[in-house]
């Protein structure tokens, strides 16, 4: 794929963000804002850091691969893939419906091409991703492993089973990001089990943390993740810190975790793409 | 005075043991394959291969649910990730990240599971998981195998290596007698007819297979002639076997180191009430823990040994 401006990938952007919100307006369920806030993380990686190919293939051989471990995110992914060509864009218009290869979390059953393992019982994903670097090791395949969580879903135990292993086995192919937005369900996670300083927790596990602070402006997620790409190799796994605001883009719903998973009205919606331009076409 | 046992040993082994020869073979024909344990690999018998192919065995610690996800991660790579630890720590433990990174997904990861059952012995309750069959069979996509002694684990080992998809991989502890033969080819799905019978079918897996051979010379002196059926594989069911044997004899016992509930009898009983009812009698745990003991204490103790398949067997009989 030929790499893209900023101004070009900050237009698919604002598409990533009005599919979204399309998507789960129209079957009135769905997680509109972490997608939302990882807009600009999907865009930079599926359209300028991933060698990947399109044309799917389970085993990913000799290309970087990626895992959303916060399955509720997938309306954001779902997007990303069919803007960058796994599958059609007019597609995304069966999201959350009967039949549907696009499922209310990601699944492999109904083959949808980009997705490598079910998500959305939270905390697996990065075991997963684990396995899937070990056995590109196996096979000396130089390419990259790549996966998203969240910070709530931090508070799952085997998740730090899987940061305590990935740095005992030196899994240094690895890059990982939490989805640092500071919210979950029930409220902000400070007051609803305070991840406290997660830096100094994933260092104490032996990772390389990188923090990338302004995960919703483009030009520093790219420098953020180009910064990562440069960590691997060097006997440690890499941790992204990447802090975004979550219903970013929407001025009614940044910053609060009462857009985690509840859709947009009509009037809602109407609100919400005034804010959004179209850019490379509604699906 | 001695039984006229239609099988017979002359020597004994744990089914562990099996397993960790198969699981050594199956890496020396395929360089796919790959193992994980969580610090059990003694117990579990993987020594040997982690000894032959250090670079294709990855020691997880006490993390079961992550050997899970990283076993789903190898698969994508095209791995053949053999999973071990106890039964209950295979299964209970990890049945979400076994559900939705293995099974849902469809990953070819053999969760292998042994100290399954009473007859793990002194270690007690905490240990002896006895719903393990119940709780794998109910998930969708997983084959799950519980053979009956080292021979036939070893060849279930190499065969399931072979087999694409999710594999539970049911195996224990005990020295066991060694009674089917060592050539033996396991076929995943296809129930083996021991013993040919006219009178009861008893339909035994694991441990309890040999239970049911020492069953059959006991019932054999009464005057009464049972089919043995070793039911390796808990799922997908031979139901085609067990309906014809069923319907030369008439009624059935079914034998497992389980709970009665959700265990092998259960699927035996809807296999029975669909297409052809039939008195069945259940030898399994009957809704209880288990405890500290030898594992020849606890099979008399909880109803699972040669006796109480006889009785079983004769129970049935007059039900018919
Ligand atoms: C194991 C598990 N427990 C609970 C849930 C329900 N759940 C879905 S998303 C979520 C909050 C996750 O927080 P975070 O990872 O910060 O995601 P965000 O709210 O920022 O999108 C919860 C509790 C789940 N999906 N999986
Ligand atoms: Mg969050």
């Amino acid at each position: 794929m030929k790499k893209q401006s900023i101004e070009q990938l900050q237009k698919t952007c604002t598409q990533l963000r009005r599919d979204v919100l399309r998507m789960v307006h129209a079957v009135q369920s769905g997680h509109p804002g972490a997608p939302l806030g990882c807009a600009e993380f999907f865009v930079a990686l599926y359209f300028d850091q991933l060698r990947h190919n399109p044309d799917f293939k389970m085993d990913g051989k000799g290309e970087d691969i990626f895992f959303l471990s916060n399955g509720h995110l997938s309306a954001g992914w779902y997007s990303v893939l069919a803007r960058s060509g796994y599958f059609p864009v007019s597609e995304l218009k069966t999201f959350r419906k009967l039949n549907s290869r696009l499922q209310g979390h990601p699944a492999t059953h109904e083959h949808l091409p980009g997705i490598r393992i079910a998500s959305g019982s939270l905390g697996q994903g990065l075991s997963v991703a684990l396995g899937a670097a070990q056995a590109k090791k196996i096979d000396q395949d130089d390419k990259l492993v790549y996966i998203l969580m969240g910070d709530g879903e931090l508070q799952e135990g085997q998740v730090w089973e899987a940061a305590m292993y990935a740095a005992h086995h030196k899994v240094d192919n690895l890059i990982a990001t939490v989805d640092y937005n500071g919210q979950q369900i029930d409220g902000p996670t400070k007051k609803i089990m305070d991840l406290m300083n997660l830096k100094a927790k994933w260092e104490a596990f032996g990772w390389e943390v990188n923090e990338i602070k302004e995960g919703n402006d483009m030009k520093s997620v790219l420098e953020g993740l180009e910064k990562a790409k440069a960590l691997t190799g060097k006997g440690k796994p890499v941790l992204n810190l990447l802090y975004t605001e979550m219903g970013y883009g929407v001025d009614f719903m940044v910053g609060t975790h009462k857009w985690h998973g509840s859709p947009p009205n009509d009037e809602q919606l109407a609100q919400a793409l005034g804010q959004l331009e179209e850019t490379l076409g509604d699906y | 005075m001695s039984l006229d046992l239609k099988f017979t040993y002359t020597e004994k082994k744990d089914t562990r043991s099996g397993f960790g020869d198969g699981f050594l073979e199956a890496g020396r024909k395929n360089p796919n394959v790959v193992g994980l344990c969580a610090d059990l690999i003694g117990s579990l018998k993987m020594g040997d291969f982690q000894k032959e192919f250090p670079d294709r065995f990855f020691q997880t610690g006490i993390a079961e649910a992550n050997m899970i996800g990283i076993s789903a991660g190898l698969a994508i790579g095209g791995k053949i990730p053999f999973a071990g630890t106890f039964a209950n720590f295979a299964t209970g433990r990890v049945y979400d990240q076994i559900r939705q990174s293995v099974a849902y997904s469809d990953k070819n990861v053999k969760i292998c599971a042994s100290h399954a059952g009473l007859t793990l012995g002194e270690d007690g309750a905490t240990h002896q998981i006895l719903e393990d069959l119940g709780m794998m069979k109910m998930l969708p996509h997983m084959t799950v195998i519980n053979p009956c002694d080292y021979n036939q684990t070893k060849a279930a080992t190499l065969a399931i290596a072979e087999y694409e998809g999710p594999v539970y991989l049911r195996f224990g502890r005990p020295s066991w007698p060694i009674f089917t033969p060592a050539d033996q080819k396991f076929e995943i799905g296809k129930a083996w007819k021991m013993i040919d019978g006219k009178d009861v079918t008893i339909f035994a897996t694991g441990h309890l297979v040999w239970e049911a051979v020492v069953a059959e010379a006991m019932l054999r002196e009464e005057g009464i002639h049972a089919e043995v059926i070793n039911i390796h594989t808990i799922k997908p069911l031979d139901e085609a076997a067990i309906l014809e044997s069923v319907k030369k004899t008439g009624c059935a016992v079914s034998a497992e180191e389980h709970q009665i509930n959700g265990g092998l009898g259960d699927s035996i009983a809807q296999v029975l009430s669909r297409h052809h009812p039939s008195p069945l009698e259940y030898v399994g745990v009957n809704d209880s823990f288990g405890e500290s003991g030898t594992p020849t204490e606890l099979l008399e103790k909880y109803g699972l040994n040669a006796e109480n398949i006889v009785k079983a067997a004769k129970r049935a009989l007059a039900r018919k």
